[in-house]
């Protein structure tokens, strides 16, 4: 294979990985918004509530790094839910700007939470994958991302399995068509908005914890990806999983690459450029499809 | 007519009147009158600086409140029209050498024309889809005052060197009858003098046709198309007051501070306005005033004050378990979701009911 080629397909495999984590997510404001209406600014204190939990089951209770995943899920789901319970329910109805603003509150009040309790030092979570990396076919692929990668794929491949063919999943479907509808017919729509909220905080706590577990390590910053996931969000469609996906997979690619042709192609747009890739991208296309790639367009009527 | 033992409205134009009530005039005096006086008694320069800066993000407040709680409108952008505008004041201020009024003129201009480029966004999305956008705008601007190092200074940031004149009349040095006053005295009334300014407009704008125009897009805008407001229209120009009154803030900000750098425009000042409006009051412009003289107030406080904040922690590694930055978060935090809970009309709206109280009294309705 030319180099040209190898670094190409390099750099690709390195925008699915981090697309992946934008894919989950961006999975995890979705499915708030699809069934309470609401945009979830507190994903990212989730994201970094997950991955601290995480460093701390595996580093120091010393549990196995699968279990500290699971514990750490389990555990941001509960705090997810909580918010929901405590705060969100009492907006119910109110207008979109108040419960933004809400979200950006909870995520105000995280924030300094974490740092209180973890510090600002960057720490390294133990993972079983470390810098390992498998080549195949000349190209290099860090374990790590291959890892994230699968996880991704399968933890999608559940949720679009549960979302389709499961009881609550049809609850949920139902709860986001039309609210009163599904209250008539037997469905709480309290629990739907809780667990709705409590598999966004799982979602997010996976995406953190893979993250840490990458070269960069955990740091009180890492929160600021879920704000890059926003593109990725808006670019499939507010209301759409498989938009979410799709949206993920594109807004990662467009940054690993620009990242890896910047020197070549982009050097007259300055130093890391490719941070903005996903915000630009976003805005060109929502001048052309403001509801998104997939997302449903909404008809208003007076 | 007779007059009324109490002050009730029976013309919907007494009900549009700048001051309502007698008690409104003088109320509006006693503050004139403080805001004249309270320099002369005030020569501490910390308590100065601090009321300069709550001027100048009362100036900002009454742009984003007349955008958000007038016109309905998202934007999380508004650090990056500040921004804008201190940047503009370096030039035209400091490099051209230009005086006061020009270089606020021309801030205003920039942010105006910078609002005007979000028009096809506010007239295409809406709700969450534009708070996005706007949020986008503020990690755009952030890589272009980082990158655009003629304008900028880069990371380093800037020097500001606009001189607060106008003629003879020279803010940083007030010389009034044989008496001199310092940077900071003079900072106060040109500031607060400006928020006047600005307040007075902004109403008046609120109770005019296109002050009643916003409200009827902020509450639904396809019926507003209906009975022939021209929805699209309102929604670009609420963007562009908005954005030019912001830059005014950013180019008072800049002159008074001398030095700007690129870290300044983040997504933090945004959520800072954006609690400012809220915990002052959505669709108020006193609200706005009261919300940036109590929110934009606390930072400096708990930073004077945080020796004495059981917990805090005053230095690297020192004792205590939350630092003075990540406090002042939380109260943010902590404010906008109480307010956003439990008062959703913010500050003006407890005035409001205490004044009703009042007026009612002692009746309870």
């Amino acid at each position: 294979m030319s180099p040209e080629l190898t670094a190409f397909l390099t750099n690709c495999f390195a925008g699915l990985a981090l697309g992946s984590t934008y894919a989950l997510v961006a999975l995890g404001f979705v499915v708030i918004y699809k069934s309470t209406g609401v945009i979830n600014f507190a994903q990212g204190g989730l994201l970094a509530l997950g991955a601290y939990l995480g460093y701390t089951f595996s580093d120091n209770l010393a549990l196995a790094f699968g279990l500290s995943i699971l514990f750490a899920c389990l555990a941001a789901a509960f705090v997810g839910a909580g918010f929901e319970r405590i705060v969100l329910r009492r907006m119910v109805g109110q207008p979109p700007f108040a419960v933004i603003m809400i979200t950006i509150g909870l995520l105000f009040i995280i924030e300094p939470i974490l740092t209180s309790i973890w510090g600002f030092d960057n720490l390294q979570v133990p993972n079983p994958w470390n810098i390992q990396t498998v080549e195949a076919g000349g190209l290099v692929f860090g374990v790590r991302d291959l890892w994230t990668i699968g996880i991704t794929i399968a933890v999608v491949t559940a949720f679009f399995l549960f979302f389709r063919f499961s009881g609550f999943g049809l609850a949920m479907r139902a709860t986001a068509f039309d609210p009163e509808a599904a209250l008539a017919q037997g469905i709480s729509a309290k629990k739907v908005y809780a667990v709705s909220w409590a598999i966004a905080a799982a979602l997010a706590a996976l995406a953190g914890i893979t993250l840490a577990a990458g070269p960069g390590g955990l740091s009180p910053s890492i929160g600021f990806i879920a704000l890059a996931a926003f593109p990725a969000m808006i670019l499939g469609g507010m209301d759409s999983p498989a938009g979410a996906v799709l949206g993920g997979i594109v807004i990662g690619l467009a940054e690993a690459l620009t990242r890896g042709y910047q020197d070549q192609l982009f050097s007259w747009a300055g130093d890391n450029v490719s941070v903005i890739v996903p915000y630009l991208l976003m805005i060109v296309i929502l001048l052309i499809r403001p509801y998104g790639l997939l997302g449903t367009k909404d008809v208003r009527r007076i | 007519m007779a007059k009324p033992h109490r002050n009730l409205t029976r013309a919907y134009a007494q009900d549009l009147r700048l001051f309502g009530t007698p008690w409104a005039k003088v109320g509006l005096a006693t503050m004139i009158l403080v805001v004249v006086l309270l320099p002369t008694v005030l020569h501490d320069d910390f308590w100065l600086s601090i009321l300069v800066y709550v001027g100048i993000t009362a100036v900002g407040a009454i742009g984003l409140n007349l955008l958000t709680g007038y016109c309905g409108q998202i934007s999380l952008g508004h650090a990056f029209f500040i921004g804008a505008g201190a940047y503009c004041t370096a030039i035209v201020g400091g490099d051209l050498g230009l005086p006061l009024p020009l270089w606020l003129l021309a801030a205003a201009a920039v942010g105006a024309a910078l609002g005007g480029l979000i028009g096809p966004f506010a007239l295409r999305l809406r709700g969450n889809y534009l708070a996005i956008v706007t949020l986008g705008l503020i990690f755009v601007g952030e890589h272009l005052w980082r990158n655009l190092k003629g304008v900028t200074g880069g990371n380093s940031g800037t020097s500001v060197a606009a001189p607060p004149a106008v003629g003879p009349v020279d803010f940083s040095r007030l010389e009034i009858a044989g008496e001199v006053y310092s940077r900071n005295q003079g900072y106060f009334w040109l500031v607060w003098g400006l928020v006047a300014l600005i307040a007075l407009l902004a109403k008046n704008l609120v109770r005019t046709r296109p002050g009643r125009a916003l409200q009827a897009v902020r509450d639904r805008d396809q019926a507003a198309e209906v009975i022939g407001v021209r929805a699209g229209r309102y929604k670009i120009g609420a963007f562009m007051v908005s954005s030019a009154i912001a830059a005014v803030a950013g180019a008072l900000f800049g002159s008074y501070q001398q030095f700007v750098s690129p870290d300044e425009w983040n997504l933090l000042l945004s959520i800072q306005y954006i609690a400012i409006v809220i915990v002052g009051g959505l669709g108020t412009i006193f609200g706005s005033i009261l919300g940036a003289v109590f929110v934009g107030a606390l930072p400096a406080l708990i930073d004077r004050y945080s020796a004495d904040i059981p917990g805090v922690r005053t230095s690297v590694g020192g004792e205590g378990f939350i630092s003075v930055f990540a406090l002042n978060q939380a109260i943010f935090g902590v404010l906008i979701v109480l307010f956003l809970v439990l008062e959703p009309r913010g500050l003006a709206g407890i005035w409001l009911r205490v004044k009703t109280y009042f007026k009612a009294w002692p009746f309870s309705y």
